[in-house]
Protein backbone atom coordinates (compact mmCIF):
# COMPACT_ATOMS: atom_id res chain seq x y z
CA UNK A 1 0.00 0.00 0.00
CA UNK A 2 1.40 3.14 -0.80
CA UNK A 3 1.45 6.35 1.78
CA UNK A 4 -1.03 7.97 -0.85
CA UNK A 5 -3.59 4.98 -0.62
CA UNK A 6 -3.06 4.87 2.75
CA UNK A 7 -4.30 8.73 3.32
CA UNK A 8 -7.12 8.06 0.95
CA UNK A 9 -8.44 5.09 3.19
CA UNK A 10 -7.72 6.57 6.77
CA UNK A 11 -9.31 10.11 5.24
CA UNK A 12 -12.25 7.89 4.10
CA UNK A 13 -12.57 6.11 7.76
CA UNK A 14 -12.76 9.60 9.49
CA UNK A 15 -15.38 10.50 7.45
CA UNK A 16 -17.45 6.71 8.07
CA UNK A 17 -16.87 7.33 11.83
CA UNK A 18 -18.65 11.22 11.43
CA UNK A 19 -21.60 10.02 9.23
CA UNK A 20 -22.59 6.46 10.87
CA UNK A 21 -22.20 9.02 14.40
CA UNK A 22 -24.38 11.41 12.74
CA UNK A 23 -26.81 8.74 11.63
CA UNK A 24 -27.13 7.53 15.20
CA UNK A 25 -27.06 10.79 16.65
CA UNK A 26 -30.42 12.34 14.74
CA UNK A 27 -32.18 9.01 15.18
CA UNK A 28 -32.53 10.86 18.86
CA UNK A 29 -34.59 13.40 17.17
CA UNK A 30 -38.37 12.90 18.30
CA UNK A 31 -36.87 10.42 20.89
CA UNK A 32 -34.91 12.65 23.42
CA UNK A 33 -36.09 12.74 27.25
CA UNK A 34 -36.24 16.32 26.58
CA UNK A 35 -36.92 19.28 24.18
CA UNK A 36 -32.67 20.71 25.30
CA UNK A 37 -31.07 16.74 24.86
CA UNK A 38 -32.52 16.26 21.32
CA UNK A 39 -31.17 19.55 20.53
CA UNK A 40 -28.37 18.89 21.98
CA UNK A 41 -27.87 15.13 19.65
CA UNK A 42 -29.19 17.17 16.52
CA UNK A 43 -26.36 19.79 16.87
CA UNK A 44 -23.98 17.14 17.50
CA UNK A 45 -25.23 15.04 14.51
CA UNK A 46 -25.25 18.06 12.35
CA UNK A 47 -21.22 18.54 13.37
CA UNK A 48 -20.45 15.00 12.42
CA UNK A 49 -22.36 15.23 9.09
CA UNK A 50 -20.36 18.64 8.18
CA UNK A 51 -17.27 16.91 8.91
CA UNK A 52 -18.29 13.35 7.55
CA UNK A 53 -18.68 16.35 4.19
CA UNK A 54 -15.17 17.00 4.84
CA UNK A 55 -13.37 13.91 4.66
CA UNK A 56 -15.40 12.39 1.82
CA UNK A 57 -14.44 15.92 -0.54
CA UNK A 58 -10.90 15.69 0.92
CA UNK A 59 -10.87 11.71 0.27
CA UNK A 60 -12.61 12.15 -3.48
CA UNK A 61 -9.95 14.79 -4.39
CA UNK A 62 -6.99 12.80 -3.17
CA UNK A 63 -8.52 9.84 -5.16
CA UNK A 64 -8.30 11.71 -8.48
CA UNK A 65 -11.79 9.52 -10.05
CA UNK A 66 -13.90 12.91 -10.14
CA UNK A 67 -16.15 10.86 -6.54
CA UNK A 68 -17.90 13.68 -4.39
CA UNK A 69 -18.70 13.80 -1.67
CA UNK A 70 -22.12 12.32 -2.01
CA UNK A 71 -20.97 9.48 -4.31
CA UNK A 72 -18.89 7.95 -1.44
CA UNK A 73 -21.57 8.61 1.28
CA UNK A 74 -24.33 7.23 -1.10
CA UNK A 75 -22.48 4.65 -3.77
CA UNK A 76 -20.61 2.39 -1.38
CA UNK A 77 -21.81 -1.06 0.42
CA UNK A 78 -20.92 -2.14 4.06
CA UNK A 79 -17.84 -3.59 3.22
CA UNK A 80 -16.54 -0.70 1.94
CA UNK A 81 -17.09 0.86 5.45
CA UNK A 82 -14.77 1.86 7.55
CA UNK A 83 -16.64 3.42 10.49
CA UNK A 84 -15.88 1.19 13.96
CA UNK A 85 -18.13 -0.98 15.76
CA UNK A 86 -18.82 1.19 18.42
CA UNK A 87 -20.41 3.29 16.66
CA UNK A 88 -23.09 1.31 14.66
CA UNK A 89 -24.01 0.49 17.88
CA UNK A 90 -27.81 0.42 18.16
CA UNK A 91 -29.02 3.63 20.17
CA UNK A 92 -30.31 1.77 23.42
CA UNK A 93 -31.41 4.13 26.26
CA UNK A 94 -30.05 7.65 26.48
CA UNK A 95 -27.29 6.88 28.85
CA UNK A 96 -26.23 4.56 26.51
CA UNK A 97 -26.14 7.29 23.99
CA UNK A 98 -24.05 9.26 26.69
CA UNK A 99 -21.57 6.25 27.42
CA UNK A 100 -20.66 5.99 23.53
CA UNK A 101 -20.30 9.81 23.29
CA UNK A 102 -17.94 9.83 26.07
CA UNK A 103 -16.00 6.69 24.94
CA UNK A 104 -15.72 7.93 20.95
CA UNK A 105 -15.24 11.49 21.58
CA UNK A 106 -12.55 10.93 24.22
CA UNK A 107 -10.54 9.04 21.55
CA UNK A 108 -11.82 11.11 18.73
CA UNK A 109 -10.30 14.53 20.13
CA UNK A 110 -7.11 13.10 20.84
CA UNK A 111 -6.94 11.25 17.43
CA UNK A 112 -7.77 14.77 15.95
CA UNK A 113 -5.06 16.69 17.69
CA UNK A 114 -2.97 13.81 16.88
CA UNK A 115 -3.55 14.79 13.18
CA UNK A 116 -3.23 18.88 13.31
CA UNK A 117 0.35 18.86 13.02
CA UNK A 118 0.14 16.11 9.77
CA UNK A 119 2.09 17.16 6.44
CA UNK A 120 -1.47 16.04 4.68
CA UNK A 121 -1.88 19.90 5.10
CA UNK A 122 -6.06 19.86 4.60
CA UNK A 123 -6.80 16.56 6.42
CA UNK A 124 -4.53 18.90 9.37
CA UNK A 125 -7.26 21.86 8.75
CA UNK A 126 -10.05 19.37 8.80
CA UNK A 127 -8.90 18.04 12.11
CA UNK A 128 -8.49 21.56 13.50
CA UNK A 129 -11.90 22.82 12.77
CA UNK A 130 -13.34 19.31 14.16
CA UNK A 131 -11.64 19.71 17.57
CA UNK A 132 -13.50 22.59 18.27
CA UNK A 133 -16.88 20.23 18.19
CA UNK A 134 -15.59 17.59 19.82
CA UNK A 135 -14.44 19.51 23.02
CA UNK A 136 -18.05 20.41 23.39
CA UNK A 137 -19.56 17.62 22.82
CA UNK A 138 -17.38 15.59 25.13
CA UNK A 139 -18.17 18.45 28.07
CA UNK A 140 -21.98 18.05 27.32
CA UNK A 141 -21.27 14.39 27.44
CA UNK A 142 -19.49 14.01 30.07
CA UNK A 143 -21.69 16.24 32.55
CA UNK A 144 -24.53 13.68 31.35
CA UNK A 145 -22.40 11.32 32.61
CA UNK A 146 -21.20 12.00 35.65
CA UNK A 147 -25.11 13.12 36.52
CA UNK A 148 -26.12 9.75 35.57
CA UNK A 149 -23.58 8.00 37.02
CA UNK A 150 -23.94 9.72 40.62
CA UNK A 151 -27.58 10.51 40.15
CA UNK A 152 -30.65 8.09 41.36
CA UNK A 153 -29.65 4.03 41.78
CA UNK A 154 -31.62 3.32 38.22
CA UNK A 155 -29.81 5.83 36.25
CA UNK A 156 -26.54 4.91 37.95
CA UNK A 157 -27.13 1.20 36.98
CA UNK A 158 -28.44 2.03 33.81
CA UNK A 159 -25.47 3.72 32.65
CA UNK A 160 -23.04 1.12 34.38
CA UNK A 161 -24.84 -1.38 32.28
CA UNK A 162 -23.72 0.85 29.08
CA UNK A 163 -20.45 1.24 29.77
CA UNK A 164 -20.19 -2.50 30.02
CA UNK A 165 -21.43 -3.30 27.25
CA UNK A 166 -19.95 -0.85 24.83
CA UNK A 167 -16.57 -1.90 26.57
CA UNK A 168 -15.90 -4.38 24.31
CA UNK A 169 -16.15 -2.51 21.46
CA UNK A 170 -13.50 0.00 22.53
CA UNK A 171 -10.53 -2.25 21.87
CA UNK A 172 -10.77 -1.76 18.28
CA UNK A 173 -10.38 2.26 18.31
CA UNK A 174 -6.64 1.47 19.63
CA UNK A 175 -5.80 -1.36 17.11
CA UNK A 176 -3.57 0.07 14.31
CA UNK A 177 -3.27 -1.95 11.11
CA UNK A 178 -1.79 -1.33 7.87
CA UNK A 179 -3.38 1.91 7.34
CA UNK A 180 -3.06 3.60 11.01
CA UNK A 181 0.77 2.67 10.59
CA UNK A 182 1.55 3.95 7.23
CA UNK A 183 -0.58 7.17 8.29
CA UNK A 184 1.57 7.70 11.80
CA UNK A 185 5.20 6.79 10.09
CA UNK A 186 4.33 8.68 6.66
CA UNK A 187 1.83 11.65 7.51
CA UNK A 188 3.29 12.45 11.28
CA UNK A 189 -0.30 10.55 12.50
CA UNK A 190 -1.02 9.61 16.07
CA UNK A 191 0.71 6.85 17.83
CA UNK A 192 -2.32 4.61 18.97
CA UNK A 193 -0.37 2.77 21.58
CA UNK A 194 0.19 6.20 23.27
CA UNK A 195 -2.99 7.53 22.18
CA UNK A 196 -4.41 4.18 24.39
CA UNK A 197 -3.21 5.53 27.40
CA UNK A 198 -4.27 8.97 27.30
CA UNK A 199 -7.52 7.85 26.70
CA UNK A 200 -7.69 5.55 29.64
CA UNK A 201 -6.40 8.22 32.13
CA UNK A 202 -9.02 10.52 30.88
CA UNK A 203 -11.78 8.07 31.19
CA UNK A 204 -10.61 6.89 34.48
CA UNK A 205 -10.56 10.33 36.03
CA UNK A 206 -14.19 10.48 34.48
CA UNK A 207 -15.66 7.22 35.64
CA UNK A 208 -14.53 8.16 38.85
CA UNK A 209 -15.80 11.34 39.16
CA UNK A 210 -19.14 9.45 37.70
CA UNK A 211 -18.71 6.72 40.21
CA UNK A 212 -18.60 4.11 38.18
CA UNK A 213 -16.51 1.13 37.63
CA UNK A 214 -14.52 0.70 34.90
CA UNK A 215 -14.73 -2.59 32.91
CA UNK A 216 -11.87 -5.02 32.69
CA UNK A 217 -10.63 -5.24 29.51
CA UNK A 218 -11.81 -8.40 28.30
CA UNK A 219 -11.92 -10.21 24.77
CA UNK A 220 -12.53 -7.23 22.28
CA UNK A 221 -15.07 -7.20 19.11
CA UNK A 222 -13.06 -5.75 16.21
CA UNK A 223 -12.70 -5.49 12.39
CA UNK A 224 -14.95 -2.46 11.63
CA UNK A 225 -12.15 -0.35 10.06
CA UNK A 226 -11.45 -3.68 7.56
CA UNK A 227 -15.05 -3.25 6.41
CA UNK A 228 -16.35 -6.77 8.61
CA UNK A 229 -19.35 -4.88 10.45
CA UNK A 230 -22.35 -6.38 12.43
CA UNK A 231 -25.47 -6.59 10.71
CA UNK A 232 -26.40 -3.01 12.48
CA UNK A 233 -24.86 -1.37 9.75
CA UNK A 234 -26.67 -2.71 6.75
CA UNK A 235 -29.69 -1.10 8.52
CA UNK A 236 -28.59 2.54 8.62
CA UNK A 237 -26.91 2.30 5.05
CA UNK A 238 -29.93 0.99 4.06
CA UNK A 239 -32.05 3.77 5.53
CA UNK A 240 -29.35 6.70 4.46
CA UNK A 241 -28.91 5.36 0.99
CA UNK A 242 -32.74 4.38 0.12
CA UNK A 243 -33.08 7.80 -1.97
CA UNK A 244 -30.33 7.13 -4.02
CA UNK A 245 -30.86 3.55 -4.33
CA UNK A 246 -34.48 4.05 -5.72
CA UNK A 247 -33.45 7.61 -7.78
CA UNK A 248 -30.02 7.09 -8.79
CA UNK A 249 -28.75 10.50 -9.08
CA UNK A 250 -31.31 11.95 -7.80
CA UNK A 251 -30.78 15.63 -7.21
CA UNK A 252 -32.55 18.92 -5.55
CA UNK B 1 -3.76 49.47 -12.48
CA UNK B 2 -2.53 49.23 -9.43
CA UNK B 3 -5.09 51.81 -8.38
CA UNK B 4 -8.12 50.26 -9.94
CA UNK B 5 -7.44 46.92 -8.55
CA UNK B 6 -7.07 48.69 -4.76
CA UNK B 7 -10.75 50.23 -5.83
CA UNK B 8 -12.08 46.88 -7.07
CA UNK B 9 -10.93 45.55 -3.68
CA UNK B 10 -12.44 48.40 -1.68
CA UNK B 11 -15.46 47.69 -3.69
CA UNK B 12 -16.11 44.13 -2.93
CA UNK B 13 -15.56 44.83 0.60
CA UNK B 14 -18.04 47.55 0.86
CA UNK B 15 -20.61 45.17 -0.45
CA UNK B 16 -19.39 42.18 1.92
CA UNK B 17 -19.73 44.23 4.80
CA UNK B 18 -23.48 44.43 3.68
CA UNK B 19 -24.28 41.08 3.41
CA UNK B 20 -26.33 39.60 6.57
CA UNK B 21 -25.24 36.49 8.17
CA UNK B 22 -28.61 34.14 7.38
CA UNK B 23 -28.93 33.14 11.15
CA UNK B 24 -28.18 36.41 12.58
CA UNK B 25 -28.82 39.60 10.41
CA UNK B 26 -28.18 41.77 12.73
CA UNK B 27 -24.71 40.59 11.81
CA UNK B 28 -22.67 40.86 8.29
CA UNK B 29 -20.51 38.27 7.42
CA UNK B 30 -17.80 40.70 7.84
CA UNK B 31 -18.54 40.96 11.55
CA UNK B 32 -18.85 37.78 12.03
CA UNK B 33 -15.02 37.53 11.17
CA UNK B 34 -15.68 34.95 8.41
CA UNK B 35 -14.10 36.92 5.42
CA UNK B 36 -10.49 35.98 5.14
CA UNK B 37 -9.45 37.80 1.82
CA UNK B 38 -10.75 39.19 -0.61
CA UNK B 39 -8.09 38.71 -3.96
CA UNK B 40 -8.12 40.87 -7.06
CA UNK B 41 -6.61 39.18 -10.67
CA UNK B 42 -7.63 41.63 -13.13
CA UNK B 43 -11.21 41.87 -13.37
CA UNK B 44 -11.71 38.86 -11.19
CA UNK B 45 -13.10 38.37 -7.80
CA UNK B 46 -11.82 35.25 -5.55
CA UNK B 47 -13.34 35.39 -2.01
CA UNK B 48 -12.03 33.61 1.16
CA UNK B 49 -14.54 32.32 3.28
CA UNK B 50 -14.42 30.31 5.94
CA UNK B 51 -17.23 27.95 7.80
CA UNK B 52 -17.80 28.57 11.40
CA UNK B 53 -19.14 24.76 12.50
CA UNK B 54 -18.74 22.04 10.33
CA UNK B 55 -22.16 21.40 9.64
CA UNK B 56 -23.48 24.75 9.88
CA UNK B 57 -26.32 24.93 7.15
CA UNK B 58 -25.89 28.70 6.05
CA UNK B 59 -22.39 27.92 4.59
CA UNK B 60 -23.69 27.28 1.62
CA UNK B 61 -26.34 30.20 1.38
CA UNK B 62 -23.59 32.49 2.13
CA UNK B 63 -21.16 31.65 -0.25
CA UNK B 64 -24.29 32.08 -2.74
CA UNK B 65 -24.93 35.42 -1.21
CA UNK B 66 -21.82 36.54 -1.67
CA UNK B 67 -21.37 35.59 -5.24
CA UNK B 68 -24.93 37.44 -6.23
CA UNK B 69 -24.02 40.72 -4.06
CA UNK B 70 -20.90 41.31 -5.43
CA UNK B 71 -22.39 40.38 -9.25
CA UNK B 72 -25.12 42.57 -8.16
CA UNK B 73 -22.66 45.53 -7.19
CA UNK B 74 -21.20 45.12 -10.64
CA UNK B 75 -18.22 42.22 -9.99
CA UNK B 76 -19.16 40.02 -13.15
CA UNK B 77 -16.30 37.23 -12.57
CA UNK B 78 -16.56 36.45 -8.79
CA UNK B 79 -15.24 33.03 -7.45
CA UNK B 80 -15.95 31.85 -3.30
CA UNK B 81 -13.01 29.71 -2.16
CA UNK B 82 -13.17 27.65 1.19
CA UNK B 83 -10.71 28.57 3.83
CA UNK B 84 -10.24 25.99 6.32
CA UNK B 85 -7.53 27.10 8.50
CA UNK B 86 -6.76 29.31 10.80
CA UNK B 87 -10.49 27.58 11.93
CA UNK B 88 -13.11 29.95 12.78
CA UNK B 89 -13.46 30.48 16.92
CA UNK B 90 -15.91 32.73 18.29
CA UNK B 91 -12.43 35.16 18.40
CA UNK B 92 -13.24 36.38 14.92
CA UNK B 93 -16.22 38.48 15.87
CA UNK B 94 -15.10 42.25 15.17
CA UNK B 95 -15.86 44.00 18.33
CA UNK B 96 -18.81 45.91 16.36
CA UNK B 97 -20.24 42.67 15.32
CA UNK B 98 -20.30 42.43 19.56
CA UNK B 99 -21.68 45.05 20.17
CA UNK B 100 -24.23 44.73 17.42
CA UNK B 101 -25.05 41.33 19.19
CA UNK B 102 -25.70 42.58 22.77
CA UNK B 103 -28.01 45.13 21.73
CA UNK B 104 -29.88 43.02 19.29
CA UNK B 105 -30.32 41.00 22.83
CA UNK B 106 -27.69 38.04 22.06
CA UNK B 107 -24.86 37.90 24.59
CA UNK B 108 -21.64 37.60 22.56
CA UNK B 109 -19.15 35.43 23.35
CA UNK B 110 -15.97 36.55 25.64
CA UNK B 111 -12.98 36.91 24.04
CA UNK B 112 -9.32 34.69 24.23
CA UNK B 113 -11.83 32.03 25.82
CA UNK B 114 -12.11 30.26 23.01
CA UNK B 115 -8.88 28.36 23.60
CA UNK B 116 -9.21 26.88 27.16
CA UNK B 117 -9.69 23.46 26.57
CA UNK B 118 -12.57 21.80 29.10
CA UNK B 119 -10.96 18.11 29.69
CA UNK B 120 -10.67 15.99 33.12
CA UNK B 121 -10.90 18.14 35.94
CA UNK B 122 -12.16 21.39 34.48
CA UNK B 123 -15.12 19.83 32.59
CA UNK B 124 -17.02 20.94 35.30
CA UNK B 125 -16.53 24.94 34.64
CA UNK B 126 -19.44 27.03 33.67
CA UNK B 127 -19.01 30.16 31.78
CA UNK B 128 -20.53 33.63 33.28
CA UNK B 129 -22.46 35.10 30.84
CA UNK B 130 -24.36 38.47 31.48
CA UNK B 131 -27.76 39.50 30.52
CA UNK B 132 -27.68 41.14 27.39
CA UNK B 133 -30.90 43.63 28.47
CA UNK B 134 -29.72 44.28 32.13
CA UNK B 135 -26.19 43.51 32.35
CA UNK B 136 -26.30 41.44 36.01
CA UNK B 137 -23.88 38.42 35.79
CA UNK B 138 -27.08 36.96 38.05
CA UNK B 139 -27.98 34.37 34.72
CA UNK B 140 -28.62 31.12 34.45
CA UNK B 141 -28.01 28.15 31.62
CA UNK B 142 -31.51 26.37 30.07
CA UNK B 143 -29.74 24.95 27.35
CA UNK B 144 -26.35 24.63 26.06
CA UNK B 145 -28.57 24.27 22.86
CA UNK B 146 -30.08 27.23 20.81
CA UNK B 147 -32.28 27.51 17.78
CA UNK B 148 -29.39 27.58 15.88
CA UNK B 149 -25.65 25.80 16.06
CA UNK B 150 -24.17 28.33 17.20
CA UNK B 151 -26.42 29.46 20.19
CA UNK B 152 -27.14 28.44 23.57
CA UNK B 153 -31.02 29.70 25.66
CA UNK B 154 -29.97 31.50 29.10
CA UNK B 155 -32.47 32.93 31.24
CA UNK B 156 -31.86 36.24 33.86
CA UNK B 157 -32.30 36.09 37.27
CA UNK B 158 -33.09 39.27 37.41
CA UNK B 159 -35.15 41.20 34.83
CA UNK B 160 -36.57 37.36 34.38
CA UNK B 161 -36.00 37.83 30.58
CA UNK B 162 -34.73 35.00 28.49
CA UNK B 163 -32.06 35.50 26.13
CA UNK B 164 -29.75 33.87 23.79
CA UNK B 165 -25.74 33.54 24.20
CA UNK B 166 -23.54 33.27 20.77
CA UNK B 167 -21.38 30.20 22.42
CA UNK B 168 -17.86 30.95 22.78
CA UNK B 169 -16.04 28.01 20.75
Amino acid sequence: MTKEQALITYATRMGDNAIVMAQRLSEWVGHGPELEEEMAMANFALDYVGQARMFFSYAGELDGKGQSEDDICFLRDGWDYGNVLLLEQPNGDFGEAIARLVLFETFYSLQLEGLVSSPARKLAEIAACAIKESTYHIRHAGHWLIRLGDGTDESHRRVQHAIDRLWTYTGELFEADQVDQIMQAKWEGPDLTVLREQWHRQIDALLSKATLQKPADGWMDSGGKQGHHSEHLGYILAEMQSLQRTYPGANW
Amino acid sequence: MAAQRKTLEASAWEILEQIPDPEIPVLSIVDLGIVRSVEVDGAKVTVGVAPTYSGCPATEVIEDSVVKSLQSGGIDRVSVRRVLSPPWTSDWISDRGREKLREYGIAPPEKGAARGKMLGDTIIAERIVACPRCGTENTRKVSEFGSTACKASYKCNECLEPFEYFKCI
